[in-house]
């Protein structure tokens, strides 16, 4: 008999009821709420006189539709105002914790919950957004759900799921200098396409992946659901641990050398098996820029646009036609020769602290183009604290960099903060589809350390070269 | 969930590849609190110009698709957030099914979880029928038989027999799990005591 998967192991710990040719039934440990995918769910849930289950493992806050500036003024927009009041009466309602707009631990959702150690190993952790599956990175079974799901999981703190494949994607080597978890993420999506994780669960594992800091692996498995897989996972090992004891709500005393022991066993077993295998080279990855408008559409910093005619298959070479067209590039522009007009450095890709502790020391001692407006919108509010404490906010500033308040901000643009069209923006976010910064907007997705370079020279610019 | 089991009607062609959920339903109409009227914003800034005016050429702006009922598309169709409102404003618009080569798995989740068809035909089947919607032709698409129909051509199509049946039967998917009410508590007794809890 073979081993089992990490995937394995955490799935068979969860299931309630069902298995065998059908879906299982399996049970939610963290259910995480904001204020764009529950009010349906909470709407439904009350017509049918039903209650929330486990309030105590259900937790909300406030991070697509909030301001970034001038929050005193409270949120002018009157649907985005709807929306999260109706947030505010549905946790009140029903006994949820929020982390409400002026709460020290508001900030998006995905950077929050690791944040407060509810995001541990071994568990099943869900949202009404995709990018749930930054959570992976501690070795939970996590990923996003829509709104029917999330009044089921209300309800009955369940989820009826049909059990996915198995991948495993095995980082080999070592990450150059200037290279960083963003890349990895990006060289894999490059490589497996915007739908080659489907059906599957991504184990990332390999020496790069057990070299990265949490907040790297949360990068990595955060655009893992851009790869198409339904969830991404990392074994958790002392890295895992070191980051997670002491915060709020991770196990104390006795519990936590009791959790450890459990969590230890959780690691894929040497002889365990995987659906699908995945080797990527990590001493050739390079820092990425996205040209197109999927994540897959990269080419490295060095690179250039690539030409549609280049492309066999008909249906690819119209993807590569309608992607140049809207972003208004020529193919073989060399990546170099972009320039841009805004940068973003926020998301729940790489608004961590350290995400913005690379970019200040990139940024540090030099001033914004002038043609580039350039904005760092913490993760969270405690990120944000947390970097003002270490100073980091002096360095943006003086940069010429605006410091915003915490939320999910321009990644996809539901608040104020949008990219006009035919803007060109340097994004440390996770999507770049067509119009969604703002209608019309151009993204080139790219670590933050490119997002700062970038906005420094105005173009884009080998970050491996800077300041040497 | 209403019970679905034929769809039949006008198919509009629209064979773009991974079209994704920020395409079907910008995020600008995503700040509504109710579940229906989202039908208007469908494909929003590829069937409107940027003065908000309707393109009369964009394919299901254009007359012989008003009534269309099913969409046949390209592969990774959905691809992106787990926005539900991207099935809501495909329904709300008429549609009851969509063909694809490949749905992205949290599109199809929710499809299928509020009775919209998400069909996975191979590439060049679906190519024919990209064809057949161009030309008008009526599709007929049976769900208890598993086939679409169009043109004079039958093509089968797999499906998950337990999606299926919940589908046929329109079921209350929480009435369901409910039933499961003591397997529920048991395992919640089970649980480590060490896993996080917001009570303080």
């Amino acid at each position: 008999m073979t081993g089992t998967t990490l995937f394995e192991k955490v799935w068979n710990g969860h299931v309630v009821d069902g298995g065998g040719s059908g879906p299982s039934l399996l049970y939610i440990d963290l259910h995480l709420v904001h204020e764009v995918t529950s009010p349906q769910a909470f709407a439904a849930l009350e017509a049918a006189d039903r209650q929330v289950r486990r309030p105590d493992l259900t937790v909300a806050t406030i991070d697509h539709g909030v301001p970034t500036v001038d929050r005193a003024l409270g949120i002018t927009d009157p649907l985005s105002r709807r929306q999260i009041d109706a947030l505010i009466a549905n946790c009140a309602a029903h006994g949820i914790t929020l982390y409400g707009i002026d709460d020290p631990r508001q900030g998006i959702v995905h950077v929050v919950g690791p944040e407060q150690g509810l995001t541990q190993p071994g568990m099943t952790i869900v949202c009404g957004d995709s990018h749930t599956s930054t959570h992976g990175a501690f070795g939970a079974l996590a990923f996003g759900i829509g709104t029917s799901q999330v009044e089921h999981v209300l309800a009955t703190q369940t989820l009826s799921q049909s059990r996915p494949g198995t991948m495993a994607i095995t980082v080999e080597g070592a990450l150059g200098t200037g290279v960083t978890a963003k890349d990895v993420a990006l060289g894999i999506i490059a490589t497996i396409g915007v739908n080659g994780g489907s059906g599957h669960v991504v184990e990332y594992r390999g020496p790069v992946i057990e070299s990265l800091s949490m907040e790297g692996r949360m990068t990595v498995c955060n655009m893992a659901i851009e790869g198409g897989a339904r969830a991404g996972m990392v074994a958790p090992d002392d890295t895992t641990y070191g980051y997670l004891e002491g915060r709020p709500h991770a196990p104390k005393g006795g519990a936590w050398d009791e959790a450890v022991a459990a969590w230890q066993a959780l690691a894929s077993d040497a002889d365990a098996e995987f659906d699908r295998e995945v080797v990527i080279d990590g001493a050739a990855l390079a820092p990425f820029v996205t040209w197109g408008t999927n994540p897959a559409q990269s080419a490295p910093v060095t690179g250039a646009v690539p030409d549609p005619a280049d492309e066999d298959d008909p249906v690819a070479r119209d993807a590569v036609a309608r992607a140049l067209a809207y972003m208004d590039l020529e193919a073989g522009v060399p990546i170099e020769e972009i320039t841009i007009d805004r940068v973003f450095l926020g998301s729940c890709t790489n608004a961590r602290i350290e995400d913005l502790r690379a970019a200040a020391r990139v940024v540090a001692g030099h001033t914004v183009a002038e043609s580039v407006s350039a904005m760092v919108v913490p993760g969270s509010s405690l990120v944000k604290l947390h970097a003002e404490q270490e100073g980091l906010d002096r360095i943006f500033l003086a940069a010429g960099f605006e410091w915003r308040d915490a939320g999910c901000s321009m990644c996809l643009a539901m608040n104020p903060d949008v990219l006009l069209p035919g803007e060109r923006c340097a994004s440390t976010s996770n999507r770049n589809f067509e119009g969604r910064q703002g209608r019309g907007g151009r993204t080139h997705l790219v670590s933050p350390e490119m997002a700062a370079a970038a906005a420094v020279t105005g173009h884009f610019v080998d970050v491996r070269e800077w300041d040497r | 969930m209403k019970p679905v089991s034929v769809v039949e009607g006008v198919a509009a062609p629209l064979p773009r590849a991974a079209i994704d959920t920020d395409q079907i339903i910008p995020k600008q109409f995503l700040k509504r609190i109710e579940r229906d009227g989202y039908g208007p914003f469908l494909f929003y800034d590829w069937a409107h110009d940027v003065e908000g005016e309707l393109d009369p050429d964009f394919v299901i702006n254009r007359p012989e698709y008003a009534d269309a009922v099913v969409l046949v598309t390209g592969p990774s169709f959905g691809s992106g957030s787990s926005r539900e409102h991207a099935p809501w404003a495909l329904q709300d618009r008429g549609f009851a099914a969509i063909i694809a080569p490949s749905f992205a798995d949290i599109f199809r989740t929710n499809a299928f979880n509020v009775g919209l068809l998400a069909i996975e035909l191979a590439s060049e089947t679906v190519d024919r029928l990209v064809h057949l919607a161009a030309t008008g032709e009526r599709f007929r698409i049976d769900l208890p038989d598993q086939t679409v129909r169009a043109g004079g051509e039958t093509h089968h199509f797999d499906i998950d027999p337990h999606t299926k049946a919940n589908l046929l039967a329109g079921i209350d998917r929480i009435g369901e799990t409910l039933q499961a009410d003591d397997a529920i508590t048991a395992f919640e007794r089970a649980r480590p005591a060490y896993r996080p809890s917001l009570e303080e």
